[in-house]
Formats: C-alpha cells, structure tokens, sequence
C-alpha cells in the first residue's frame, strides 16, 4: 500500500526561524506514526502542512497519495484534526459538537446525529452528550475533540499532541481510544513530547528536532540505538550523593546525572535489572540509605542527549 | 467496542473497498448556517456574554437619557430622549461589533479555525454565517434596547411605516459593519488585541451625531463628526423616525440620508467581505 504521508524536503520559515528545515518523513499506511520533538521542534508546523492548513515555501508533500499543494480540497476528505488545544464549543453540548461537524463533513440531520451518538457511545461520554461542554473535565473535552475529528471518518487522523496537560488516568483513556482507532484500520500521525506516549502506541517513531529529522525507527529499535534503560537512586541523607555517584558510575555507561533539586542520581545501564542488583547490593553493603530506587525508560531528555550529545534547547533559540 | 466508528459510511452503501469516502463536505448554506448556529448558540448561553451585551446597552441609555438630558439641547425640535434613541439604537452596531472582533480572534487563537479549515467545506462559508450570526444579534439588542426606549419615553414623530424602515436600515448597517469586526478579530490574533484594536470605533460612536448634535462641537471636529459612517447612518435612522430632517436639526431630505447610508454600507462589504473571506481562506 502507498504510504499514507510522503514529504520530501519540506521547509517553512518564519523570517529568521525555520519551523520546517527540510522535512523528509514517510508515514506507512495502516500505523501511528509519532512524531515526537521538544517544544519548537516543528511538529505543529508540519501537522498544519499536512492538514492543508499551512503551505509549505518548499518541498513535495503527498497525503494519502494526493498532492498537497495542487489538490488540497481533496486531501480534506480524507483526514480529521484535533489540534494542540481542544476547540469544542463550550456554549455547546457534547452532542450539539458532533453534530455540527458531521453536517459540516456533509452529513444530513439525521446521519449526523447517529454519527454524534455512535462517537460518544465510542468514547464513552455517552452520559455527558447532552450536557454543556463548559462542565466537562479537561480529559473529556479532549475526548470529545477527538471524536469531532472522527466524524468523517478519516482515513488519516492527525493529532497535535492530544493528552498535554491531562493526568494519568485521562492520558490511557484517551491512549485506549486512539489504539482502538489504530486497529480498525485508521492512519494516525500524532506528535508528542513524550516518549513513554511514543513508545506506547506508535509503530513507527520519528524524532524532531529544529525543523529536521534526527532519528527515526520502532520505539524498540530507537532506544536500543540511543537510550538504554535508566537506573536511579534518590538518597535519603544528600550528603550521600557522592557516593551514589561512584557506585552509578560503576555500572553505568556513561556518568552518572544529578539532579540538583530532586537529588536524583542516574546513569544509562546495558543491562536493566542486573545493574539494578548490582547497585541495591553495593549501596547496601556501603550502608547508604536511600528513598527511592528503580529502573526506568529513558526520557525524552535522555534520548536527544544520546542522539545529539546535548540536552534538549528549551527555546529552541539555538541553529 | 467493535461497532462502525460511523453509520453515516454505512449510509453510504456505493462503499466498494473497507472505507467509502463518506466525507462529501458541505455546500455553502449548511456551512454558513452551521457557522452562524455557533456564534449565536454562544451568545444566549454565555451567561456574561449574554449579559454584556443586553444589559450594558440598556444601561447606558438610561444613564444617557436621565444624567446628560437635562444639558442638551438637540437643534432641532426635538426633547433629548427623542433625539437620543435613534442615535443609541444605531450605535448598538459598534458594540455587537465589538464583541464579535473579540469572539472571531478568539476563535482563531484556540483553534477553532484551524479546525474548519482543515474541513471539505467552502471557507468563504466561515465567515459569512459568522457576519448574519452578528447581524442577527445586531438585531437581538435593537429589540430589547427598542422596548425599553419607548418605556423611557422615546415617541417617534414618524409614521409606523418610517420607523419600521429606520430599525431596517440599522440591522442593514449590522450586516456591513459586521464585517470590519470580524476582518479586525481575524487580523488580531488574540482576543484581546483584537478588543483593543476594536475600541478604535469608540471614536466613530462619540464623535458623531449619536448623542449630541454636531453643531455643539468645536469647528473642526465637525467635518469629521458629520460625515463618517456612522453618523450618516444615525441621521437617516433618526429623519426617518422622526419625521424628516428638519425637525431633527440637519440639512438634505430623508431620501439623501437613506441613500448615502446605504452607498456606505455598500461600500463597507464590497471592500471588507472580501479582505475577510482572502484573510479565512488563505493558505499560508
Ligand atoms: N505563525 C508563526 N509565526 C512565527 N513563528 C512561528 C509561527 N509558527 C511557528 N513558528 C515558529 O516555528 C517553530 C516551530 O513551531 P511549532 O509550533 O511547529 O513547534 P512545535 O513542535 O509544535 O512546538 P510545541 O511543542 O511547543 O507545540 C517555533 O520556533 C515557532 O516559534
Ligand atoms: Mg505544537
């Protein structure tokens, strides 16, 4: 099958900042696809190209095999958005919402509303349809904004960092929703800031950064190639710090990390839960107490310090 | 779980492969119609929308009519309150269009564009079902304001047919200036920019014939304060309802007012709607 996105060289400048610098990205037909990048990366930018929103000053972009910039009408037949930030009417109800964009998708009266019932049945805010959006919580109008761009039925579904800013029980929900899309046979491309989120549900991830791709493979694949598991210990007394410090250093692939405010030592390990033995062992034997000890998935942080040598720039300031 | 995501794909049974294209996108009066529905569904159920813009209007005439209409003397022959109502009705369009700029860059700032524009729906139809949203609630606020001007003591001199043709030629003024709001709500970005760039208006409603004759301003305020929008529409407004312009203190007849308000208002959309529409439309 074709794939679903195809761009090649795609770039967007904003005066001196160049959003896009030179995109390549190929999303294959029936995945998600994560595009995953720190804030200012370009992820919004590109989401707006293949929404037909925005036209790229360079570049070729194919979205499920329609040119972008010669048939863009056709293109929005094909895909739902949801954007960074949910734009449900809240003077609406969850039912009124749905409504509306299946008769803008081209839906009759009728058709719409047994559309707006079946998405609400699907997203479980069936008892929350006839109730103004303004009383949802946060995770349900994102919910809710995930179902309008259901509505027409997409075969590409874009969604611009979905589950910012809700907690954890609303992120699986919602995380459960999208995977269920996924497995009937819808296209996602999603973009994140998280790579847990990345790992969880896409097949295919691609990291961004400054407009440019700079790695890109399943979530296994990439953190094998640049974030191994993370071993890391919290002592309880941080004057033990230093000592932490020499036992991560011990077993760890690099030097060990600390975090100055949360007095958290850690350090990259090959091999996950023998290292972490190996540490309680010999933090034990040294009589070093500590609050808090684990193994856990690389950051986001720790991958682009793995891929590009240095942290993530925050504001995105530098070339 | 297993259910179609859509029955309106079922629907649509000439479904060959796994997924019909079921998202035909509507024409341009579904997509006006659904755009207007919005904006007015917004307004009656925002509580402080709806109050805003019902009761500060009532407020101000109030205040207007007992606080200044013991100093004014109107020119013409007519008491403070019947040369008020007509100027105060008019300038209900500056404040419905005030709100609109703010709600249309509010709609840009949170997304709401981004997602009609990603729709298979004619973007033109955007912005025109929000201009007859506006204007209907133009019309909205000239109801009540109307109500409560004849409690106060408002009596037109005109027959009803005049009077009827003068709150017909503010809802036409609604429509064409409805359109320099939205283009300013657009342009914007945020709503407050887009409220501080609207309050640029709050000159076209005080320095015109709306409250105090232009005569009783200095010499070269005048020009300006006689001949702008807005003062034009408020004069053909208050000689149709008060039985022509030499009772309410200005040269030309009735005619000549209707008519140039109505080559403003004309003018107001042949430039202004298609700024808007290019503005909404564009790719860029
Ligand atoms: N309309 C615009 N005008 C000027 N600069 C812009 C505009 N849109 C984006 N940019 C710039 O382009 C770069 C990429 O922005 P973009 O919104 O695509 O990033 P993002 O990856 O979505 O970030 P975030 O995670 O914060 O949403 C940023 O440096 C941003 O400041
Ligand atoms: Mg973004």
């Amino acid at each position: 099958m074709d794939p679903i996105i195809e761009a090649r060289g795609l770039t967007k400048r904003y005066g001196d900042v160049a959003a896009l610098d030179g995109l390549d990205l190929v999303a294959e037909s029936g995945c998600l696809t994560a595009l995953l990048g720190p804030n200012g990366a370009g992820k919004t930018t590109f989401v707006s190209a293949v929404a037909t929103l925005l036209r790229p000053d360079e570049g070729d972009l194919r979205v499920a095999g329609i040119d972008a910039f010669s048939h863009p009408k056709e293109i929005r037949k094909v895909i739902g958005l949801a954007g960074q930030y949910a734009s449900v009417e809240p003077a609406m109800t969850g039912t009124e919402n749905l409504v509306l964009v299946a008769r803008l998708f081209g839906a009759d009266r009728r058709e719409a509303e047994v559309a707006a019932a079946s998405i609400l049945d699907r997203l479980g805010l069936t008892d929350a349809g006839d109730r103004l959006v303004r009383t949802y919580s946060g995770g349900m109008r994102r919910r809710l904004d995930l179902g309008a761009s259901l509505v027409g039925r997409p075969r590409l579904l874009l969604l611009d960092e979905p589950t910012t800013g809700l907690d954890p029980r609303s992120r699986s929900e919602l995380w459960d929703a999208i995977r269920s899309l996924v497995a009937d046979g819808t296209d996602v491309l999603m973009t994140t800031q998280y790579l847990e989120e990345a790992d969880q549900l896409a097949k295919h991830v691609v990291i961004v950064d400054h407009g440019r791709v700079i790695a890109s493979g399943t979530p296994e694949s990439l953190k094998s190639q640049v974030g191994k598991d993370v071993v890391e210990v919290r002592p309880g007394d941080p004057s033990d710090i230093s000592v932490v410090v020499e036992v991560l250093a011990s077993v760890g692939v690099e030097e060990p990390r600390v975090d100055p405010d949360t007095h958290r030592v850690s350090v990259p390990v090959e091999v996950g839960a023998e290292e972490l033995t190996r540490v309680v062992l010999e933090l034990t034997r040294r009589q070093v107490h500590f609050d808090d000890i684990g193994l856990r998935r690389p950051t986001l942080d720790e991958v682009f310090l793995g891929l590009t040598g240095k942290p993530i720039d925050p504001d995105g300031t530098e070339a | 779980m297993s259910r179609s995501i859509d029955p309106v794909a079922d629907a649509d049974a000439s479904a060959t492969s796994g997924r019909p294209p079921i998202a035909r996108g509507a024409g341009f009066s579904t997509t006006a119609t659904c755009s207007a529905r919005r904006t007015i569904l917004q307004f009656f159920r925002t509580p402080q929308v709806l109050v805003m813009g019902t009761v500060q209007g009532a407020m101000f005439l109030v205040m207007f009519r007992y606080v200044f209409g013991g100093a004014i003397r109107t020119g013409g022959e007519l008491s403070y309150v019947n040369f008020l109502v007509p100027g105060f009705l008019t300038t209900i369009v500056l404040w419905t269009g005030m709100s609109a700029a703010s709600g249309v860059a509010e709609d840009a700032a949170t997304g709401v564009h981004d997602r009609l524009r990603s729709l298979p729906i004619p973007r033109v139809a955007v912005v025109v079902g929000r201009a007859l949203a506006d204007t209907g609630l133009t019309t909205w606020g000239l109801f009540v304001t109307g109500i409560l001007s004849f409690l106060i003591g408002f009596r037109p001199a005109g027959s009803v047919v005049h009077v009827a043709a003068g709150f017909v030629l503010i809802i036409v003024a609604g429509f064409a200036f409805s359109w320099v709001f939205i283009l300013i709500g657009l342009v914007g970005g945020n709503a407050q920019a887009a409220q501080g760039l609207s309050m640029l208006v709050i000159p076209f409603s005080f320095i015109s014939s709306a409250n105090v004759p232009v005569q009783s301003m200095p010499g070269w305020l005048q020009p300006f304060a006689a001949n702008q929008p807005v003062s034009v529409v408020i004069n053909a407004v208050r000689s149709l309802m008060q039985g022509g312009p030499a009772r309410v203190g200005i040269g030309h007849t009735t005619a000549y007012w209707v008519a140039a308000a109505l080559i403003w208002c004309a003018v107001l959309v042949v430039v202004f709607a298609p700024l808007c529409a290019r503005r909404f439309a564009r790719t860029h």
